[in-house]
């Protein structure tokens, strides 16, 4: 009995070993964590954002270094608090404030203590820094922007927020990311894969070497160049037209759907989202719930189209055989229709496309309207019919393009009227409104464009897009797909002259450009908005959209002015101007050029918030 | 002739399995004193060089032990124990303070631990003492000279380090195998349960719950079993222990001996001050996982996060580089050499070599099992070094010599029959 003791004492503490070993080495998972926590830094190597090219290779945004400091709330050690302070020029309530932020993000990740710091603050906290344990400077790149124009095109970046670092692995507090536009479509392109390096440290903290001698290292891949399909030149010339106006342009080569401009209007040079003023000015813009400078209108902005939805009618009732070009439509200044109601027109007299389409004839466009819902027993099914042909314009619907916002615009079908009318009783005369583009269709200026595109292509169109090249990929192949209209390419003919005599002794006679044949069309559409509540008719949208040359069409545009009045006093020149300075480069029209500059809208917005009664269309 | 019956009787399993330990013991404190920067392993500058230094002195070591005769260490085990002692009273006057304690003799240097040296020689002495026919532990006197004989190194050594106080108490297991009675290890037994949870608990519940399980074992016996002076005597030293606990522990330790405690017992979380060595020791282990970082991979040890690791930690960076199959096989070497001695001590013929091959397999024993628990976590800090594995020249000597001393005389038990 007395010799089996100590032989049972030391086995059973061997078992008690071997479980207490168990247990640490086997079941318990966070000591491989905290062993990693301990002894493993990961350092990141930034790699430089792509530059960004026009599409004459003409650089428009580049980069510029950076200097954060970052800090590792566990690293920080008996450091001279206030000498630190004083030398970023912060508050000791400052400092402990973003340490404790810091700390609860991560004790032992870095966070951002001080972004983007100027020249002169680098150098003076690079010269002490060993002597700050715990901060350290990360090198990142800004940007560095060669033009004050298109805003709206490349979007900024800014750095994370907790959400995204919560949702994306990639992402580590104070990494940058590019928010809308270009910046965010192509944010992975654009930005490249930061490198990561593993290294050991040991309990004073000092490096002492690479973890597995680099096994799991990887290398910082280069940000990719992208070359947009913008012409930076015709940007900045967009954007300077529309100076004190609201409103969008949208110039698209319709052989591609290559997006050449895309104004909105008024917009910010994007320099003033850079560095560490960005917050401030954007919280700025942000705030400025009038002017909406942070909201695209290009592409969110949905107007009625008014009258170059005209285009469409006449379209769509030649290819329904309701209409040829002789038809023929009289005018007197409108004309009566249903029970007694009436549509006004500017002018009278027999017309036929073609001069319905250069006049802009309401009554003729309207009766077209008719004779197409007409022609089927039911007017839900030729809605529907009606509906698929303008919708195969790329209308109704998100187009896909290379941008992260838009909008669908309305191209209505049965199924709305069903709904405003559950008892029916509707019929063509009662959507009769959406012929001329008032009703309820609506489109943003990047759908006008693009219809236009599709009616210089002659019946086919490219998903518009903003991106031409990275670095030697090719595009995505949606954007080489054409994608053809219901309407039979014979049917264009006809309108596209109209489209032309519109500039020929029709509504834009004025806005003739010397040696290149512009196919256009003006828009004037009605527009409300809700003033303390009342719904109140405000000066009407300047809208026109053109493409040109006529034959082997380069350019087609789309250009809004909000309450410009009618299409060929504000939008029409713009068109024009536009065009011409794409397509020659100078611009001869001086007087035109002038009379845009001069023409002032801010007056006519500031009349709707000044609580004043106000008369509107120029009374 | 005499070396040759010797090189024949010699157990060569024990012996394989001390080189076996002493050769991964310092791979391990190669690894764990590795510098940053390109070495020899030979630099004497280094940690893992002086070791492989203590390592080639133990081999003539053991060749002087065993051609030494066999009767030496009994003739002259006496002589030895006071050496050790005085040795070791002689700390108070001519120690050298290293780490807080003052547990070295410095002669230039390189210093020398007596405490190391003590443990062989107490076992010599104990041995000595119970080979004499007359010594019978049933008889109150024989208990007294023989716990005599464990405890005055004990008292010496105590006050500068409380560790090798506790490797002596093992010795009482010994004594235990040779007839002490079993209420001595019973006092030892219900001391130790007394004490934590005198630690965790209130007096008073402690108090209470003696005096339930005393009335409880009271009737549960025989009546003719029934000692009411001795339940109640029990009960009283009990309850005089458990208050003496309290006021030992607040008034008699030192804050860090408290502090050792305190951690143990989950009552400490502050991991970077007094709980950051055992924090970071079950890191260490902890993320060596199945197989390990490997050899020279673990980045706690190359981090040196653990401190002490070449001496009372080595074993983390078994656990950390070798993982719990490195483990396993450790542990397995140690258990086995531990039982083949205790094997063999059963198997001598005189009194004076079981006697003293048993006080060999408890002292290693209670090293291998504090050292580890410790390091684990599951034993209070104290300065325990792991036998062959702890880097020490003083341990590695003495445990060398501990280990031969017993070889020899079982090779030599046929020569003396």
């Amino acid at each position: 009995m007395r010799k089996v003791l100590l032989p049972t004492i030391i086995i059973v503490s061997a078992l008690l070993i071997l479980a207490r070993l168990f247990y640490l080495q086997i079941v318990d998972e966070s000591l491989k964590l905290k062993s990693d926590n301990n002894a493993i830094k990961i350092n990141y190597e930034y790699p430089e954002r792509g530059y960004i090219y026009d599409r004459n290779d003409k650089l428009i945004v580049a980069n510029q270094p950076s200097y954060d400091i970052m800090v590792t709330p566990k690293d920080v050690k008996n450091i001279d608090t206030l000498e630190l302070c004083k030398l970023l020029n912060i508050t000791k309530v400052d400092f402990l404030r973003i340490v404790e932020k810091a700390r609860v993000y991560s004790p032992r990740l870095p966070s951002v203590f001080l972004p983007q710091l100027n020249k002169r603050e680098y150098a003076a906290f690079q010269e002490k820094q060993r002597k700050f344990q715990g901060f350290e400077i990360v090198k990142r790149s800004l940007r560095d922007y060669q033009t004050h124009a298109g805003s709206n095109i490349f979007g900024f970046i800014t750095q994370v927020n907790d959400k995204i670092i919560q949702d994306n692995s990639y992402y580590r507090s104070g990494d940058l990311i590019g928010r809308q536009g270009v910046e965010q479509e192509y944010e992975n392109v654009l930005r490249g894969v930061k490198g990561v390096k593993y290294r050991q440290r040991d309990k004073f903290n000092k490096d002492i070497g690479s973890y597995k001698e680099g096994k799991f290292d990887t290398i910082a891949v280069q940000g990719e160049d992208i070359k947009l399909t913008i012409d930076i030149a015709l940007q900045e010339y967009g954007e300077e037209l529309m100076l004190n106006k609201r409103g969008g342009i949208v110039a698209i080569e319709p052989s591609t759907g290559e997006i050449l401009a895309l104004v909105t209007a008024p917009s910010y040079d994007p320099s003033t989202l850079v560095g560490r003023e960005r917050s401030r000015n954007y919280t700025k813009l942000y705030n400025d719930s009038i002017a909406k400078p942070l909201f695209d209108r290009a592409l969110l902005g949905e107007f009625p189209p008014g009258s170059p939805f005209k285009i469409l009618t006449g379209l769509v009732a030649l290819q329904e055989g309701v209409i040829d070009e002789q038809t023929t439509f009289y005018c007197n200044h409108g004309f009566s229709y249903g029970r007694g109601r009436f549509m006004r027109c500017h002018g009278s007299g027999p017309h036929q496309l073609l001069n319905g389409i250069s006049q802009s004839c309401n009554t003729y466009f309207a009766q077209a309207f008719m004779k197409t819902i007409d022609k089927y027993k039911s007017p839900s099914a030729a809605v529907d019919i009606w509906s698929n042909h303008i919708k195969s314009f790329g209308l109704g619907a998100f187009m896909g393009y290379d941008l992260p916002t838009g909008k669908r615009g309305l191209i209505p079908s049965s199924k709305i009227y069903e709904r405003i009318y559950p008892n029916g009783g509707w019929r063509s005369t009662t959507i009769i409104s959406n012929s001329i583009g008032q009703g309820e269709v609506l489109m943003t200026p990047i759908q006008l464009a693009n219809m236009m595109a599709a009616v210089a292509n002659e019946g086919h169109y490219f998903t518009p897009h903003i991106v031409k090249k990275i670095k030697d990929h090719s595009i995505d192949k949606k954007f080489t797909t054409k994608h053809q209209t219901t309407v039979d390419k014979h049917y264009f003919k006809p309108v596209i002259e109209g489209l032309f005599a519109v500039y020929n002794g029709g509504t834009a006679n004025s806005l003739r450009i010397e040696g290149i044949d512009i196919c256009g069309k003006t828009g004037t559409a009605e527009n409300y908005s809700k003033i303390n509540g009342k719904r109140t008719q405000l000066t009407d949208h300047s809208i026109f959209v053109a493409f040109a040359p006529k034959d082997n069409p380069k350019i087609a545009i789309a250009v809004l002015v909000e309450n410009g009045y009618y299409g060929a006093r504000n939008a029409g020149p713009i068109a024009s101007l536009m065009i011409e300075k794409y397509l020659k480069g100078t611009i001869s029209r001086k007087d035109l050029e002038v009379k845009i500059y001069s023409n002032d809208l801010q007056k006519e917005y500031a009349k709707y918030i000044s609580g004043q009664p106000f008369g509107i269309n120029g009374r | 002739m005499k070396n040759q019956s010797t090189r024949n009787n010699i157990d060569w399993m024990v012996v394989t399995l001390y080189i076996i330990l002493v050769a991964m013991g310092w791979l391990n404190i190669y690894s764990a004193s590795l510098p940053l920067e390109e070495t020899s392993i030979f630099d004497l500058s280094q940690i893992y060089g002086k070791q492989l230094l203590f390592i080639l002195i133990s081999i003539p070591l053991i060749i002087v032990i065993l051609s030494i005769d066999g009767k030496f260490f009994e003739k002259f085990s006496s002589i030895i124990f006071i050496v050790a002692l005085l040795s070791l009273a002689g700390l108070f006057v001519f120690g050298k303070e290293i780490k807080g304690q003052t547990n070295w003799y410095s002669f230039g240097s390189f210093s020398l631990q007596p405490a190391e040296f003590a443990k062989f020689a107490t076992a010599l002495a104990l041995s000595k003492y119970m080979g004499n026919v007359q010594v019978n532990l049933s008889i109150p006197k024989f208990q007294y000279q023989a716990l005599g004989i464990i405890f005055l190194p004990v008292m010496l050594i105590a006050p500068h380090d409380p560790g090798s106080a506790l490797i002596f108490s093992s010795l009482t297991l010994v004594l235990y195998r040779e007839g002490l009675p079993a209420w001595y290890l019973w006092t030892g037994f219900i001391a130790i349960i007394v004490f934590i949870c005198s630690l965790l608990f209130e007096p008073l519940y402690i108090v209470l719950a003696a005096l339930v399980i005393t009335i409880l074992l009271y009737f549960r016996s025989r009546p003719m079993n029934r000692n009411i002076v001795l339940s109640s005597i029990v009960f009283v030293l009990v309850t005089a222990f458990t208050f003496s606990v309290d006021y030992v522990f607040e008034s008699v330790f030192q804050q860090h001996h408290r502090d050792r405690f305190n951690i143990l017992l989950g009552k400490e979380v502050d991991m970077k001050g007094i709980g950051y060595n055992i924090n970071q020791s079950k890191i260490a282990v902890g993320s060596g996982g199945w197989t390990g970082k490997g050899f020279l991979e673990g980045t706690q040890t190359k981090g040196g996060f653990v401190p002490e690791q070449h001496t009372d930690y080595i074993f983390t960076t078994v656990g950390e580089e070798w993982g719990f199959a490195g483990s396993i096989v450790v542990i397995a070497l140690f258990i086995a050499l531990i039982l083949r001695i205790l094997y063999l001590a059963e198997r001598q013929k005189t009194k004076f070599s079981r006697v003293y091959g048993y006080c060999v397999a408890s002292i290693l024993f209670i090293h291998f099992f504090i050292n580890t628990a410790m390091v684990l976590g599951l034993f209070p800090t104290v300065g325990v070094p792991l036998p062959m594995f702890s880097y020490g020249g003083s341990g590695l000597l003495s445990f060398t010599i501990l280990i031969f001393i017993f070889v020899k005389m079982d090779a030599n038990k046929v020569n003396e029959w």
